[in-house]
C-alpha cells in the first residue's frame, strides 16, 4: 500500500478537551488557587489599564479592609466583620435549599421578613428585658424568614411553581412591605420614611465594641455541617437533590422534605434579618443591601461547603470594604470593586472546567513538520 | 451488478483494486483520563463484507467506532479509509467519507415523517420532495426494506425507526455502515428482517461493520470477526473457522460454562403474590397495562418478556408502589398493596425489592460512595436524628467482599463504577434486606458475561431460599434458560403465560408480536 498523502478531510486538531480523572484533591486545589493567583494578576491589569498603580490599589484594599486608624486600630476589621456575617450566615442557609437543587433565590427577601419580624417586637415590646428581648427578635426574625421561604416551597409541592422565578419575585414583595411598613405604621417623624432607632435593649451585645454577630456565624456553620452530613434529613436532602426518582424508591416523603428544608434554608436567612436590625439600630428598606444575591455566588464558589463559605464571604467581605477604602485614598470607583468581583468569579467559575477537564496540546503536527 | 462496481471504483478517480479495505485501522490508541478504551487497536474491513465486532460491555468497541464517525479522536494511530491516510474530525468528515453510523439511540424527530427524517439536513431538503420519495424508494425496493414513508416516528415500533435510521444513512450514500448493537431492541423475526437486508446491502458491495456480543448473531451474519477484549484487539478470525465456544474464550480470556443454571426447587404451595386486572395509565395518560392478572410463586422466576415499552417498566413501578394504578388488585398475603406508598408497603412488613432499570438514577443515588448508598435503604430504621454510618459501612465491605465489586474503595462514588459493579452494588443491597419478592428489571443490560453469570447465580440463590423473583428480560435466550415461566407482555396485555421448557424463540417472538396464545394450545407450567 502506498504511503500516500493525507486527504484533505480535516487537519489535526491542535488542542483537544479531555476528561480528567483523579483520586486526590491536590490538583483541583492547586488548579483553583491558580485562579486565584490569575484573577489577581487580571485585576492588577485592570486597575492599571485605568491609570493607577495595581500594588498601591491592592495594598490600599488590604489596608482598608484589616487596618484602621491609629486611634482605633479594629475599626476596619469591625465594618469588614460587619459585612462578612450577613453574607456568610446567608450564604449558609442558601446552601441547604442548593444541596436538594431547591434555588432559593429568595434570600434578600426572607433577610427582609425576618428583619420585620424582629423589628415587630423591638417597636411593641419595649419594655422586656435585654436578653430575652434578643431571644424573641431571634426566633422571630427565624420565623419570619421561614415563613417566607414556606409559600413557595409549598406551591411547588402542591403546583409545581418554578422556584426561582418564584423566590425571585417574592423578593421584591419583601421590599415593597418594608417601604409601606416605614413609611405607614411603624412611622416614627411625620414626612420622614423612617422608624427611627429603636430601643437600646434591642442592640446586640458587643464584645471589644464588635457586636456579636459572628457568633451566629460559628453557630450555623457547625449546624449545617451537621444537618447536611450527619443527620438523617441532610441525607434526604443530599438524595432529592441528586434524583427525585431515587428518593421515591426509597420511600423518601419528597413534599415533607423540601417544605422542612425550605424551612431551614429561610429561618437561617431570616435570622440574618434580625442581626442587621439588631445591629443597625433600625429596620430600613436596605436591609437587605443585596446580600440575599452575593450569597448565591458565594454558597456557589464554595461548592456547598459550609467550611468553605466563610472563607470566600471573608475574601468577598475584605474586597467590598476595601475598595471602599480604595475610592477614598485613590480616587479610582469603588465600582472597580464590583469590576474585580466580576474577574475573581470569571476565573474562579472558568477554573471549574480545568478541574474537569484538561486540554491536550497536538505535539504530532510539529514532528510532522 | 452495477452498483458494486461503483462501489469499488470509487470517487476522486482512484481506481481500488480488490484488496483495498475499505477501513483499516492501524494502531488506534484512545485514553480517557488514565483509562485506556483503546490500546494498539487495528482492524479492517472490505467492501462487500460483514465485519463483526466482538467484545464485552466496556471492552472499547463503541469508543472505536466512535473514532470512524468523527465523534473522538484518536490519541495516535491512523485511520485508513480507501486506501488513504486520513483524518475525521467531526461527524462531517465522517459523512463525506461515506461512512454511516447506526446508533444504539436513534436520532430521530418523532413528529416528523420517515422521508422527513430522512431527508432532513440533506440540500434536498427545502426543495422536491417527490424526488426524495421516489429515492427513499428506490432504496427500499433495492435492499428489501419495508417502509412507508409518510408514516410518522411516533407511530412506529423500534424495528421501523431503525430502518429509518438505515435509510437515512443510506440516502446520503453512505457505503460504509457502522452499526452499534443494532439487535439488541428487536424481536427474533425483526432481527431476522435486519440480517436479510444486511445481506443484500453485502452483495451490493457494502462495507458493514456490526458491533454486538450476541454469539448467535455473529455466527449467522458476519464474514469475519475481530474480537476486542479490554480494549486491545484479541484476534480476528473467519467466521467460518470458529464457533461460539472459541468466541467467547477470545472475547473472555478464558473458557466459559454457557449454560445458564435452572435449579429445579420446590416452589410455594400457594402463589406469594397476586396480581389480578391490573390497569395502570403512564404519564402520557395513555394505557401502559391493561387487564394484566398473574401469579407469582415463591421460589421461581417468572420471566416477563416483551418488546421494549410493552408496559414492563409500569409493571414494576406499580408493583414497588412508585406509580399509581387505575383499577385492579395487587395481593400479597391476602393484603391488597395497590396505592400504598413505598414507604406504607414497608410498613406492612413486606419485603419487596425492586432493581430498577434505571440503576444509576432511581436505584442509587449515583454521587454517593457505596457505603452512602447502603443507607438508601436502612437509614429510616435507626433511631433518633442522627445517622449511624457505621453498619452501612461494613454492609458495603461485605458485599464488596462477597461480590467481588472492583472499586478502589467504599468511598469511591458509584458512578465511577463500572456498569456490572454498579449493579452488584445495587443487587447485593436488595438481597441483603431479606426480601420475600424480588423484582428485577434488565438486571444484566450492559454487563458483561461473567457479571451477568454472577448475577444469575444470585437470583438463582434467591429462588432456592424461596423468594418469588420476577425477571423483565429483553434477550429472550436468557430468559427461556433461566426462568420457570414467562409471560410474554405486548402493548400492555399479556399475551400468555408459557412453560419456555416446551417453546421455542420464535413462538415467544410472535406472542410479542401480539398474538395471543390460544387457551387450549397453552403451555401454563402445572
Amino acid at each position: 500500500m502506498s504511503n500516500g498523502s493525507k486527504v484533505s478531510t480535516g487537519r489535526e486538531p491542535l488542542i483537544r478537551i479531555v476528561k480528567r480523572e483523579y483520586n486526590n484533591k491536590l490538583i483541583p486545589g492547586l488548579i483553583r488557587a491558580g485562579a486565584l493567583i490569575l484573577s489577581i494578576i487580571a485585576g492588577g491589569l485592570f486597575i492599571w489599564a485605568m491609570g493607577f498603580n495595581p500594588f498601591e490599589a491592592y495594598k490600599s484594599i488590604i489596608r482598608g479592609a484589616l487596618v484602621g486608624s491609629a486611634r482605633d486600630p479594629m475599626s476596619s476589621i469591625r465594618s469588614t466583620i460587619d459585612i462578612f456575617v450577613p453574607l456568610c450566615v446567608t450564604a449558609l442557609g442558601l446552601s441547604c435549599a442548593f444541596k436538594m437543587k431547591f434555588w432559593n433565590i429568595g434570600g434578600e427577601g426572607q433577610i427582609i421578613m425576618g428583619g420585620v419580624f424582629a423589628t415587630f417586637f423591638a417597636l411593641n415590646y419595649p419594655q422586656i428585658p435585654r436578653p430575652l428581648m434578643l431571644l424573641i427578635m431571634l426566633i422571630a426574625g427565624a420565623v419570619g424568614g421561614a415563613l417566607m421561604a414556606l409559600i413557595p416551597a409549598l406551591f411547588k409541592v402542591k403546583f409545581g411553581t418554578n422556584e426561582t422565578l418564584f423566590t425571585l419575585m417574592l423578593n421584591y414583595i419583601a421590599i415593597y412591605i418594608v417601604k409601606y411598613l416605614i413609611a405607614g405604621p411603624w412611622q416614627r417623624t411625620p414626612g420622614f420614611a423612617s422608624i427611627g432607632k429603636l430601643d437600646k435593649n434591642t442592640y446586640l451585645y458587643e464584645i471589644n465594641r464588635q457586636n456579636i454577630g459572628w457568633i451566629a456565624v460559628i453557630i450555623v456553620v457547625l449546624f449545617v455541617y451537621f444537618y447536611l452530613y450527619k443527620t438523617k434529613s441532610g441525607y434526604e436532602v443530599s438524595v432529592v437533590g441528586e434524583s427525585q426518582a431515587t428518593a421515591r424508591y426509597a420511600g423518601m416523603n419528597i413534599r415533607k422534605i423540601i417544605i422542612k428544608t425550605m424551612l431551614i434554608s429561610g429561618a437561617i436567612c431570616g435570622i440574618v434579618g434580625m442581626i442587621k436590625v439588631s445591629s443597625n439600630h433600625t429596620l430600613t428598606e436596605g436591609i437587605g443591601g443585596g446580600v440575599g444575591f452575593a450569597a448565591i455566588t458565594v454558597a456557589w464558589l464554595s461548592q456547598l461547603n459550609p467550611f468553605i463559605i466563610p472563607i470566600v464571604s471573608a475574601i468577598i467581605s475584605i474586597l467590598q470594604k476595601g475598595s471602599t477604602v480604595m475610592q477614598m485614598n485613590m480616587g479610582i470607583s469603588s465600582y472597580a470593586a464590583d469590576v474585580l468581583q466580576g474577574i475573581i468569579l470569571f476565573c474562579f467559575l472558568g477554573s471549574e472546567f480545568f478541574v474537569r477537564y484538561s486540554l491536550v496540546f497536538n505535539l504530532r503536527i510539529k514532528e510532522a513538520k | 451488478m452495477a452498483r458494486h462496481h461503483r462501489a469499488i471504483s470509487l470517487e476522486r478517480g482512484k481506481v481500488l483494486t480488490n484488496t483495498t479495505y475499505a477501513i483499516e485501522l492501524k494502531n488506534i490508541c484512545k485514553n480517557f483520563g488514565s483509562v485506556a478504551a483503546n490500546k494498539n487497536v487495528s482492524l479492517n474491513v472490505k467492501y462487500g463484507e460483514i465485519l463483526a465486532l466482538l467484545g464485552e460491555n466496556g471492552s472499547g468497541k463503541t469508543t472505536l467506532m466512535n473514532m470512524l464517525s468523527g465523534i473522538y479522536h484518536p490519541d495516535s494511530g491512523e485511520i485508513w479509509i480507501d486506501g488513504k491516510h486520513t483524518v475525521i474530525n467531526s461527524p462531517k468528515d465522517s459523512f463525506k467519507l461515506k461512512i454511516g453510523m447506526i446508533h444504539q439511540h436513534f436520532k430521530l424527530v418523532d413528529v416528523f415523517t420517515a422521508a422527513e427524517n430522512i431527508i432532513m439536513g440533506t440540500e434536498g431538503f427545502v426543495g422536491s420532495s417527490k424526488k426524495a420519495a421516489e429515492k427513499i424508494k428506490e432504496i427500499a425496493d433495492g435492499f428489501g426494506f419495508s417502509i412507508d414513508p409518510n408514516k410518522k416516528v411516533y407511530d412506529m415500533s423500534v424495528g421501523e425507526k431503525q430502518t429509518v435510521e438505515i435509510i437515512k444513512v443510506l440516502y446520503r450514500g453512505a457505503r460504509i455502515l457502522i452499526l452499534d448493537e443494532p439487535t439488541a431492541v428487536l424481536t427474533p423475526q425483526e432481527t431476522e428482517k435486519l440480517f436479510k437486508v444486511l445481506d443484500n446491502m453485502r452483495k451490493d458491495g457494502c462495507a458493514i461493520i456490526i458491533i454486538t456480543h450476541k454469539l448467535n448473531e455473529v455466527m449467522a451474519i458476519s464474514d469475519r470477526v475481530t474480537v476486542l477484549r479490554k480494549g486491545e484487539t484479541v484476534a480476528t478470525v473467519d467466521t467460518k473457522t470458529t464457533d461460539i465456544r472459541k468466541l467467547t474464550e477470545l472475547m473472555v480470556g478464558r473458557p466459559v460454562e454457557l449454560k445458564i443454571d435452572r435449579p429445579e426447587t420446590e416452589r410455594s404451595a400457594e402463589p406469594m403474590f397476586f396480581v389480578k386486572d391490573l390497569c395502570v395509565r403512564n404519564e402520557e395518560d395513555v394505557f401502559a397495562l391493561k387487564n394484566v392478572s398473574f401469579e407469582l410463586y415463591g421460589g421461581e422466576i417468572l420471566g416477563v418478556a416483551g418488546v421494549a415499552g410493552s408496559g414492563q417498566r409500569e409493571l414494576c413501578e406499580t408493583i414497588a408502589g412508585l406509580m399509581q394504578a387505575e383499577s385492579g388488585e395487587i395481593t400479597y398475603k391476602g393484603e391488597n398493596i395497590l396505592h400504598k406508598s413505598p414507604a406504607e408497603i414497608i410498613d406492612l412488613g413486606i419485603s419487596m425489592s425492586f432493581i430498577p432499570e434505571d440503576r444509576l438514577g432511581m436505584g442509587l443515588v449515583a454521587s454517593m460512595d457505596i457505603a452512602d448508598n447502603m443507607l438508601l435503604k436502612s437509614y429510616k430504621k435507626s433511631k433518633g436524628l442522627v445517622i449511624n454510618r457505621k453498619p452501612s459501612r461494613e454492609l458495603a465491605e461485605k458485599l464488596v467482599k462477597r461480590l467481588e465489586i472492583v472499586t478502589p474503595s467504599i468511598k469511591t462514588p458509584v458512578s465511577r463504577l463500572s456498569g456490572g459493579n454498579v449493579q452488584k452494588v445495587l443487587i447485593g443491597r436488595e438481597i441483603e434486606s431479606n426480601p420475600n419478592i424480588l423484582i428485577t428489571a434488565y438486571p444484566v443490560r450492559g454487563l458483561d458475561i461473567n457479571s451477568s453469570f454472577t448475577i444469575y447465580n444470585l437470583l438463582n440463590e434467591q429462588k432456592a431460599k424461596g423468594v418469588a423473583v420476577l425477571y423483565i428480560g429483553e434477550d429472550l435466550d436468557v430468559i427461556l434458560e433461566l426462568c420457570d415461566r414467562v409471560m410474554v407482555l405486548c402493548h400492555g396485555e399479556v399475551m400468555g403465560i408459557v412453560d419456555p421448557r416446551k417453546v421455542t424463540k420464535e413462538d415467544i417472538g410472535l406472542m410479542m408480536l401480539g398474538n395471543k396464545l390460544e387457551k387450549e394450545g397453552g403451555a401454563e407450567n402445572e
